[in-house]
């Protein structure tokens, strides 16, 4: 673009960064914007008298003597126990994203090198699953659930999680094989190899970047899923999110708000860190499907 | 690789889909058909030395009897969709003959709870998809602009909105839109009315709620574009500046043919999950102004008591909206594939 750019004039530079700006404050300023106000009391961040009460900290100040407070968090954190919505929720990643990399795995992988027809069914199949809105399938669950006494542990919605998401995972994991070349499995098969050692010692070393870009989407999937883990598993097992609907629905009474605003701002930094870690991971990802398809 | 092979490696997920996607379906289609039994009642007449009396009562046995006999319940056919929750025929019949003109006749269809829902998800899918499409396209074009070292900068506080869980990013911007908000305090001194709150009203809750589902799949779309614009065809492009193309005719005719399979591909994931829209419905508490078909969904089977064949039908609804949805798609793949084959 290095001819493009020199004709430029400067008009359209500057509205184009002009709407570049424009753009970076609708995406970031929210989040700005809530994480300062998280350390406000509720009559600060929620200002009926005057809105610049929100940056400045009026209230705060008259209440605590300091323009910030952690009374959100310690209340959130402490008080209504939002650490166990986060071991929970820890604990759900951790299992469906190796649960389904490692059938996820070994599915996409034999689709990818499979040449029959029924392949191509399959990957169908996958597709309208994929398309299926979740929150449909969860009235099948429920009287199995019950019926068998599984209904409300971590478990079960580790499970649900894992299938749930085992159609875009393999759809993105395929992709992701059918860029290796061929030729380096059957080789190995020349030598000898069976063909789960074929997969074991040759493909597995070079296919990290997919398996790792995979899972920080069965990650994502996991960690910001509402419909299953609120359905699903019991107060005392909740994970965060839906942890955090339910604070809207005690807190407004109880005028707590802002135990929920600071659960917010927790439940979003990891995402931050996620983002600003595996950049590239997420952008390749995201087009992995589109570029190839 | 054989047959078997494959069966081996495919057989896990397999599994894993069959019984928790496949077998649910079914299981949805079947609930969708029976109703819970009603208690069996019997009468015991009560005679005393002033009279008798009749007594109604529940005969608990004979229930848990026939709950254990036929534990899916009483077939009803089709009922369950036609009745007023979901279908509602004899609602929608009376409105039809009752109504003067087509105006009336909607908003009587508005007042039925499963074409409320249907109408805004539509509306939502349909304003959204084609608008972040938009927004997307332009935001890539103005990113490939910039010099390299901001480009990470801003791709990275783009991706945000996207990233963030839904629930979480639609109460982010529902606290700032509220009455007492920053932008709730914007919106009223804009409009100059101080009791303006978007809470009290449809229309505005509808158009906030569109606003977060752009703000929140617009960076997909970006950042598929702007990976497409890596791939440019670079002397494609100088060929038509040297033919004098302005601007604006280099994109035109340029930069989208080259970008329409990734503005399809788009459009098909962003048709299917705006709708399945639910979180901002949540997040906004907007139930009172909008509900999508997910949330009757979710709000059968969350109550005290949960209604799993009302959920069911309106599950079997939804999934064949979306394979209507789809199908001009399915048709499109199996076109493609069958050309191939051939």
């Amino acid at each position: 673009m290095s001819i493009a750019s020199e004709r430029r004039s400067p008009a359209l530079r500057f509205a184009l960064s002009a709407f570049i700006v424009v753009w970076l404050i609708i995406a970031a300023f929210p989040f700005l914007w809530t994480l300062w106000g998280s350390f406000k009391v509720e009559l600060d961040f929620f200002s009926i008298a005057n809105w610049t009460n929100a940056l400045t900290g009026a209230n705060t100040e008259n209440t605590y003597g300091s323009p910030f407070t952690g009374v959100g968090y310690e209340g959130a954190w402490i008080k209504e126990e939002f650490w166990r919505n986060v071991i929970n929720t820890a604990f759900v990643c951790l299992f469906v994203v190796t649960t389904s990399l490692t059938i996820g795995t070994l599915g996409g992988y034999a689709l990818s090198r499979s040449g029959y027809r029924y392949v191509f069914w399959l990957l169908i199949i996958a597709l309208m699953f994929r398309a299926l809105p979740q929150i449909t399938l969860v009235s099948g669950y429920l009287p199995v659930f019950f019926n068998w006494n599984v209904w409300g542990f971590l478990p079960t919605a580790i499970i649900v999680l894992v299938a749930i998401n085992q159609p875009f995972t393999l759809w993105m994991l395929h992709s992701f094989f059918e860029s290796i070349p061929k030729d380096l499995d059957e080789s190995a098969k020349v030598d000898g190899c069976t063909q789960f050692q074929a997969f074991w010692h040759v493909i597995i070393p070079v296919m990290w970047p997919g398996v790792i870009t995979t899972g920080l989407f069965s990650f994502l999937l996991a960690y910001n899923d509402f419909i299953v883990t609120s359905l699903v598993l019991a107060e005392s097992n909740r994970t965060m999110i839906p942890a955090i609907a339910a604070f809207l629905g005690t807190t407004q009474t109880e005028g707590n708000v802002m135990f929920a605003v600071a659960a917010v701002v927790s439940a979003t930094a990891p995402l931050f860190v996620l983002v600003m870690v595996f950049q590239r991971q997420i952008v390749s990802g995201l087009t992995a499907g589109a570029v190839k398809g | 690789m054989k047959h078997r092979t494959f069966f081996w490696f495919f057989l896990p997920t397999a599994l894993a889909m069959l019984i928790f996607i496949a077998a649910p379906i079914v299981s949805v289609v079947m609930q969708s058909f029976f109703t819970p039994h009603e208690a069996v009642l019997v009468v015991v007449e009560n005679c005393g030395p002033f009279g008798c009396t009749e007594e109604t009562s529940i005969d608990q046995e004979a229930t848990a009897q026939l709950r254990a006999e036929k534990p899916l319940g009483r077939f009803v056919g089709l009922d369950i969709y036609f009745d007023r929750g979901h279908l509602a025929i004899k609602e929608v019949g009376e409105a039809w003959r009752n109504s003067q003109g087509l105006g009336s006749f909607f908003s009587e269809l508005g007042d039925l709870p499963f074409y409320r829902a249907l109408a805004f998800t539509l509306t939502y899918t349909f304003v959204c998809t084609p608008a972040l499409i938009a927004l997307g396209f332009a935001i890539a074009v103005a990113v490939n602009t910039l010099h390299r070292h901001l480009k990470g900068f801003v791709i990275f506080f783009s991706l945000l909105p996207m990233i963030v869980t839904p629930l979480v990013g639609s109460l982010i911007l529902f606290w700032m839109i509220d009455a007492r908000g920053v932008l709730g305090n914007l919106i009223q001194w804009l409009a100059a009315d101080p009791d303006l709150s978007l809470k009290a009203s449809t229309g505005l809750m509808w158009i906030s709620l569109i606003v977060y589902g752009i703000w929140s799949s617009a960076p997909f779309a970006f950042v598929v574009f702007y990976a497409g614009l890596q791939t440019m065809p670079q002397d494609t492009l100088e060929s038509a500046m040297i033919d004098g193309a302005t601007r604006w005719q280099q994109i035109r005719y340029v930069t989208i043919p080259h970008l329409m399979p990734l503005v399809t591909f788009v459009a098909l994931i962003q048709l299917m999950d705006n709708f399945r829209v639910f979180e901002p419905i949540v997040g906004f508490n907007a139930e009172a102004h909008a509900t999508s078909l997910s949330w009757i969904i979710f709000n059968d089977l969350s109550g005290e008591t949960q209604q799993l064949s009302a959920a069911a039908t309106t599950s079997v609804l939804t999934i064949l909206g979306v394979a209507v949805l789809l199908s001009p798609v399915l048709v499109r793949t199996w076109r493609d594939f069958a050309g191939r084959g051939a």
